[in-house]
């Protein structure tokens, strides 16, 4: 986010205790948002946490039971998907099968009707933005997916709407097509500054293009956060567990003492953390359990010194991707083995399952749980 | 040695299907070509080859103005019924949430009964002392029986419309569920309120269920003979008719079926210039 909208967050989309329900089944149960002019917006969860639900009220498709949605400073209550200046980019992608792409480029703009010469211009621009330039005159149905992908993006941008709305959009491509178009459409929404909102259950691809994410569980917003403070400072376990790897270990607080917190940690020991750790709201007395992501621990090599937090485990499996190895350790003091992940660096040997060793890691980058 | 053997497998198993489709359907065909082309001499068959048949089905000012009512007829007919038809199939695909299956069930309960009961019925309710001009003179709106509405062409196209409605309901209703759901919300999302959505995007991909029903009524309805003998009077009548009485009292069956091929390369003409048009109209409505 540039600096400017950080000191100015303009909210474009307010929600406020929205709800919805399908007869007895409660979809929503009361979400209260903001989301800022220009920013990329990611609702992140689960199937049937209610993202999809949410976009689709943003949208106009569907009506909250109770609660108001306002969209650049009008309620949208009654107002119906065309009167919105919303533009969805569809997970089916909805291209009309029966026209040519440039005619579904231009069809939203066709009610505009605008001269033949300017609506060329702008069709082609579209498709430009979308990398697709020259590709109008072709019919819709010779497109492969990722095309048809860019061609649904390319219809919403050229109706230059204040919010592009964007169901799962990436999840029928193959995994190297949707890395590229991750930061393509990041890109690409940096560029025109249009607020996009993306729905997706991929928490990787949350991270990687959203400037703030809001994660769902339940049909409520669970945490609200930029990607960094998610993933860093989660405010339950299940947030922490569901947005990358987290082990949890048990905690006992013992005392404060100024900005520390003294923790009995399974395991780990005894140890005296930041106070700064501490969610807004939840007092030191609540801890009960802790989290450390796998790369916050690591395995010290033979010879090493030691940084004087360091622990005996030993080696229970390890995984082998390439750039890196997870390995499955035992703590002595816990059962369930925790996962660090180590870098494969230059003449680092993959230490096989069954060896002994040390694990070191920092208290700064304890999490805290109630 | 195997690929004979196969080749003759192939050949037994095929047999069956291929016996009846030239029994039932290419022997009766070719029955007919052939009559067309020999001349009635009383009881006998006169079998050399001349085309004087087509020159008096063709030159005939009767023939001709048969052929021209029946295709008018059934181009009213056809007309009616899948305009009819497609509100109906339009409901049961958008509106009706639950038991489809229920409504086209009943969509199709008329059919329980014979043809030819139902166009009965017909003459029963549009007769001169039929249930609608009863309902009417009970009512007051009439004074006498209306009389414009049986024997004529206007009883031809009701009776025929009714019982063809399935037909067109059916393969409409099939193109509607087609249409992903999508699409509709896409184009509501780009701007389109209900009626222009309607026009961009629901006609357009309904077209091929559209063109099926028109067909499946209009090539059918040309050649139908007993709904206007019952119900058409003499303004009623059709070319199938007329060649019912030429193979028939007539007794000139080349005639006949001299008069039957014509017809069936105009429908077959006419079908494939309906079924040119619709496949333009479709690339052209969504622009």
């Amino acid at each position: 986010m540039t600096a400017a909208k950080a000191e100015n967050p303009k909210p474009i989309i307010t929600l406020d205790n929205v709800t919805r329900s399908f007869g007895s089944v409660q979809a929503l149960r009361g979400v209260t948002a903001e989301i800022r002019e220009g920013e990329f917006f990611s609702l992140l969860g689960p199937s049937g946490c209610g993202k999809t639900t949410l976009l689709r009220m943003i949208a106009g498709f569907d009506e909250p039971t109770s609660g108001a949605i306002t969209l650049d400073g009008k309620p949208m209550a009654g107002i119906a998907a065309n009167h919105r200046p919303t533009n969805m980019v569809f997970q089916s992608y909805a291209i009309f099968p029966h026209l040519s792409v440039a005619d579904n480029v231009g069809y939203g703009l066709k009610k505009k009707r605008l001269p033949k010469a300017e609506y060329d211009r702008e069709v082609e621009e579209a498709l430009k933005m979308v990398s697709l330039g020259g590709y109008g005159p072709r019919a819709a149905h010779t497109l492969s997916g990722g095309q048809r992908q860019r061609v649904a993006l390319a219809r919403a941008l050229i109706m230059r709407p204040k919010v592009i709305l964007l169901d799962e959009p990436l999840s029928a491509l193959d995994k190297k097509l949707r890395e590229q178009m991750q930061i393509e459409l990041r890109r690409l929404q940096r560029s025109v500054g249009i607020t996009f909102i993306l729905v997706t259950h991929d928490q990787e691809e949350a991270l990687i293009m959203s400037d703030r994410i809001a994660v769902m569980f339940d049909g409520q917003i669970a945490q609200l956060d930029s990607p960094e403070a998610l993933y860093r400072k989660p405010n339950t376990q299940r947030v922490a567990s569901f947005i990358g790897v987290m082990n949890f270990l048990e905690a006992r607080p013992i005392g404060e003492k100024g900005d520390k917190i003294s923790l009995d940690i399974q395991a780990l020991g005894l140890l005296d953390i930041p106070a700064s750790a501490l969610p807004e709201g939840m007092a030191a007395s609540e801890i009960s359990r802790v989290g450390v992501r796998p790369e916050m621990m690591s395995i010290v090599l033979e010879g090493a010194k030691s940084t004087g937090h360091d622990i005996e485990a030993e080696i229970a499996e390890a995984e082998y991707y390439g750039d890196m190895t997870y390995y499955l350790v035992k703590l002595s003091g816990k059962d369930e083995p925790v996962t660090i992940s180590m870098r494969n660096t230059a003449g680092r040997a993959v230490l096989e399952a069954g060896s002994k060793t040390r694990v070191s890691f920092s208290p700064e980058s304890i999490v805290v749980f109630q | 040695m195997d690929v004979q053997n196969e080749g003759r497998k192939g050949l037994l198993l095929v047999s069956p299907t291929f016996l009846y489709a030239i029994l039932l359907l290419a022997a009766p065909l070719i029955l007919v070509v052939m009559f067309s082309f020999w001349t009635q001499d009383y009881l006998d068959l006169d079998t050399t080859p001349t085309l004087a048949n087509y020159k008096e089905a063709w030159s005939e000012p009767l023939y001709r103005e048969l052929m021209l009512r029946s295709l008018r007829i059934s181009v009213l007919v056809t007309t009616v019924t899948v305009l009819s038809a497609f509100p109906v199939a339009y409901y049961v695909s958008f509106r009706v949430k639950e038991r489809k299956a229920l409504w086209l069930f009943l969509i199709t309960a008329p059919f329980w009964t014979s043809y030819l009961l139902r166009v009965f019925l017909w003459k029963v309710i549009l007769g001169y002392n039929g249930v609608f001009n009863s309902a009417l003179l009970w009512t007051g709106i009439i004074e006498e029986p209306l009389q414009f509405i049986l024997y004529n062409v206007n009883a031809v196209v009701i009776t025929l419309a009714h019982a063809w409605a399935p037909f067109a309901i059916l393969p409409i209703f099939v193109a509607l569920e087609k249409i992903d759901r999508s699409l509709l919300e896409a184009a509501e999302d780009l701007g389109d309120g209900p009626v222009r959505r309607f026009f961009r995007v629901t006609l357009p991909l309904a077209i091929p269920g559209v063109m099926a029903a028109t067909l499946i009524v209009l090539i059918p309805t040309v050649g139908d003979f007993i709904t206007p003998r019952l119900v058409g009077g003499t303004e009623g009548l059709m070319i199938s008719n007329m060649i019912q009485v030429q193979f028939g009292k007539a007794n000139n069956a080349p005639l006949g079926a001299a008069l039957a091929v014509s017809s069936m390369f105009i429908v077959g003409g006419l079908s494939l210039l309906i079924f040119l048009a619709s496949r333009r109209v479709g690339r052209v409505a969504g622009e």
